[in-house]
């Protein structure tokens, strides 16, 4: 595994792309305006997460024995399950079905699962081509960009950068931007490829153990189309996407449209178990992946994450994510989900920086319809990030800072000593510039400076 | 009467008034004083008292933060009602340390005092930032609203956006300096647009931020804790 780049430094970079920001900042505002509207009309929404938070706790707590419900479901309906640790495990699955039907190409269907192994890279080195059906997923794909929001992965487009795009790529020629002509451009090209392909993949929003249903939502049907059309399917399935029941479907399937699109329910909903004569794939795989997942089971602050239906709501709300985009978290799991899932996944000496690229604002936790407590599980990874990395200078500063709150008396001498200590940076009741780390404040703020006498001095005083 | 109610009774409430509001803005300490003590109320200050532990806690010092919450604790634990002029804080000890005898003023003074007009007045335009901490954590919801409206000849400026960060988030304005400064410009944006002679909220380090910020650019507008506009009287 490579160590992620800082978030800070990755952070600067984006904010320095005007265009990026304006642009999240209107597709977030929208999107954010529309989810307030449908929560607010839904009457149980504060039940709704209880429950789909209790059903995740509870999936989690027993995961190895609803995997082996769900595997015999899968086998007992005619499916191949294919149980793998890691990313090369995943791909590997993958690449053999496609061998074993010679066949050039794959249609996918947008999925973060299948990004987060990599499996376009692993296809294409095995020669095989993986061709995104997503609309966004295809613009980023024909640009060899990568998606920075979970739903709306092409968030940092607009409707001119694709337009372009699309008349150099697949449609010569094209002249409009409108939203309609840029989908039919993309429309054209896919329905030739989803009549000649015979391989799909795909990845799931849900997985029901009882019957070995996979389920996908999706707003543009051209999923569907990768999960009917080819004679052959894989589906990748994280294990933590497993629910009990299929009753347990009608929390999730209320819970995510709402947050995720804004709308009380998304325009495509597919379900499939097995596989059955003569309708559709007749040859399914189900990939179990855990790739790190395991892992974070085994931290019971950190496992909360888990409970995650990727429904972006947290991205959209984040004064961090709305500023700098996906692309500085480094991985496909941006925003807060990603500051508290990827460190987890790849290890935190991996990514120490992640915990730490949030204000504590508290608006994603506000907003997740699985209720994770994603800045209490941000200060309990800081804890882990500030063991696993040696910062000897930070950490006698906090040393020495907390010697000084152990007593009154120590406390007031440092608050003499600061005053002493500020004299030369204050001029008129401010500091301009500071040296060390506390430059990084004075670079582009005022400070004030400790007031000439502390409050516990006034109060003996007075 | 429930627990931790008590409207019109003079109570005894200690002051907490955190290790940034003794050091760096004691003025919102001394307001916080006078405001109780103009409505009757006895305020007390454990000389013993430092930091809570929030900022070691929220720095991955976790250690460090349990050991200064439990001085907290011993410090505080022998009293009914404690103050504080900090959401922020309050926020951290009742969720993150479990210490509920705790109150920042604004919940202390609506929620358990009952008293909306605390005599003050303050003939400004004033935008109230809604910090974190305080509508996610205290959630205090109206309570400023209510002291604020009460505050003679104040008038309220309406800030879009309002229930977003301004970028403080403690070693975050420091760590991430560049995303807070971009926090921070648009939040000053909407206070500047906003016509508003004086900006307040309940945490001063949100105001450190903001009015530091502010005056880098060159606005001309001040920041005060809510508790300051509280204690200003009509000048006889
Ligand atoms: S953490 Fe919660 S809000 Fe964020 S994507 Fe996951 S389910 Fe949605």
């Amino acid at each position: 595994m490579t160590t992620l780049r800082p978030f800070p430094l990755a952070a600067r970079e984006e904010l320095q792309n005007a265009q990026l920001r304006a642009n999240l900042r209107h597709a977030t505002d929208t999107i954010r305006a529309k989810r307030a509207r449908v929560v607010g009309e839904a009457p149980d929404w504060e039940e709704l997460r209880a429950a789909a938070a209790a059903i995740k706790d509870d999936v989690l707590a027993q995961l190895d024995r609803y995997l082996e419900q769900f595997a015999d479901a899968v086998e007992a309906s005619g499916g191949h399950v294919h149980w793998a640790e890691d990313a090369a495990a995943a791909n590997a699955v993958v690449v053999d079905v496609a061998r074993s039907h010679g066949v050039t190409s794959v249609v996918k269907m947008k999925s973060l699962t299948t990004d987060e192994i990599r499996l376009n890279e692993a296809l294409e080195a095995a020669g095989v081509e993986a061709l995104e059906t997503d609309f966004a997923e295809l613009i980023l794909q024909l640009d060899g960009d990568w998606p920075s929001h979970i739903l709306v992965p092409a968030i940092h487009r607009n409707r001119r950068e694709i337009r372009d795009l699309f008349a150099r790529t697949i449609s010569p020629g094209l002249a409009s931007d409108d939203p309609a002509a840029l989908a039919e451009a993309s429309r054209r090209y896919l329905r030739e490829r989803f009549l000649a392909a015979r391989v799909g993949v795909s990845g799931a929003n849900f997985a029901v153990a009882e019957s070995g249903t996979i389920c996908v939502v999706e707003s543009e049907g051209n999923g569907r189309m990768c999960t009917t059309l080819p004679e052959v399917l894989v589906s990748v399935v994280g294990i933590e996407k497993l629910v009990p029941t299929l009753a347990d479907l009608e929390v999730f399937l209320q819970l995510l449209p709402r947050s995720s699109t804004g709308e009380r329910m998304n325009p495509y909903t597919s379900l499939w178990t097995g596989v059955r004569a003569g309708d559709g794939p007749q040859e399914l795989h189900v990939v179990l992946l855990d790739n790190g997942r395991t892992r974070v089971l085994g931290d019971a602050t950190g496992r909360e994450a888990l409970r995650c239906i990727r429904c972006s709501a947290c991205l959209n709300v984040c004064p961090v994510y709305t500023r700098t985009g996906g692309h500085a978290y480094g991985s496909v799991y941006p925003g807060p989900i990603g500051a508290i899932l990827t460190p987890q996944l790849v290890g935190i000496e991996n990514a120490p920086t992640l915990p730490f690229a949030s204000s504590l604002c508290g608006a994603c936790a506000d907003v997740c319809p699985v209720r994770i407590d994603i800045p209490g599980i941000l200060v309990h990874l800081r804890a882990q990030a500030v063991a696993a990395t040696r910062r000897p200078g930070e950490r006698a500063v906090f040393v020495l800072v907390a010697a000084a709150f152990g007593s009154a008396r120590r406390f007031s001498f440092a608050q003499r000593l600061g005053r002493v200590a500020q004299r030369p940076f204050a001029r008129s009741g401010r500091i301009r510039s500071l040296p060390g780390p506390l430059a990084a404040w004075t670079r582009t703020r005022d400070l004030a400076p400790l007031a000439p006498r502390s409050f516990r001095d006034w109060w003996r005083a007075r | 009467m429930s627990e931790g109610d008590y409207r019109s009774q003079s109570v005894r409430v200690a002051l907490f008034v955190t290790c940034f509001g003794d050091t760096i803005a004691p003025r919102a300490g001394r307001a916080t004083v006078a405001v109780l003590e103009r409505l009757g109320h006895e305020v007390v200050f454990p000389e013993a008292q430092t930091c809570c532990g929030q900022l070691h806690w929220n720095s991955g010092y976790e250690r460090e933060a349990r050991r200064l919450a439990r001085r907290f604790e011993r410090v505080f634990g022998g009293f009914d009602a404690v103050v504080s002029p900090s959401s922020s804080c309050v926020g951290t000890l009742r969720e993150a340390f479990g210490v509920h005898n705790v109150y920042e003023l604004s919940e202390l003074l609506v929620g358990r005092l009952g008293v909306e007009d605390v005599g003050a007045s303050f003939p400004h335009r004033v935008a109230y930032h809604s910090t974190c901490h305080s509508l996610r954590m205290t959630r205090v919801g109206d309570a400023p609203f209510r002291l604020l409206g009460a505050v003679r000849g104040l008038e309220l400026v309406h800030l879009p956006r309002a229930d977003e960060c301004c970028g403080f988030g403690g070693t975050f304005a420091v760590k991430n300096a560049d995303v807070s400064t971009a926090m921070a410009d648009d939040k000053c944006d909407v206070i500047e647009a906003s016509g508003a002679e004086v900006c307040t909220a309940l945490d001063s380090s949100c105001l450190l931020q903001i009015g530091g910020r502010l005056a880098r650019r060159g606005s001309a507008v001040p920041t005060m804790h809510l508790a300051e506009i509280l204690a200003c009287e009509a000048s006889a």
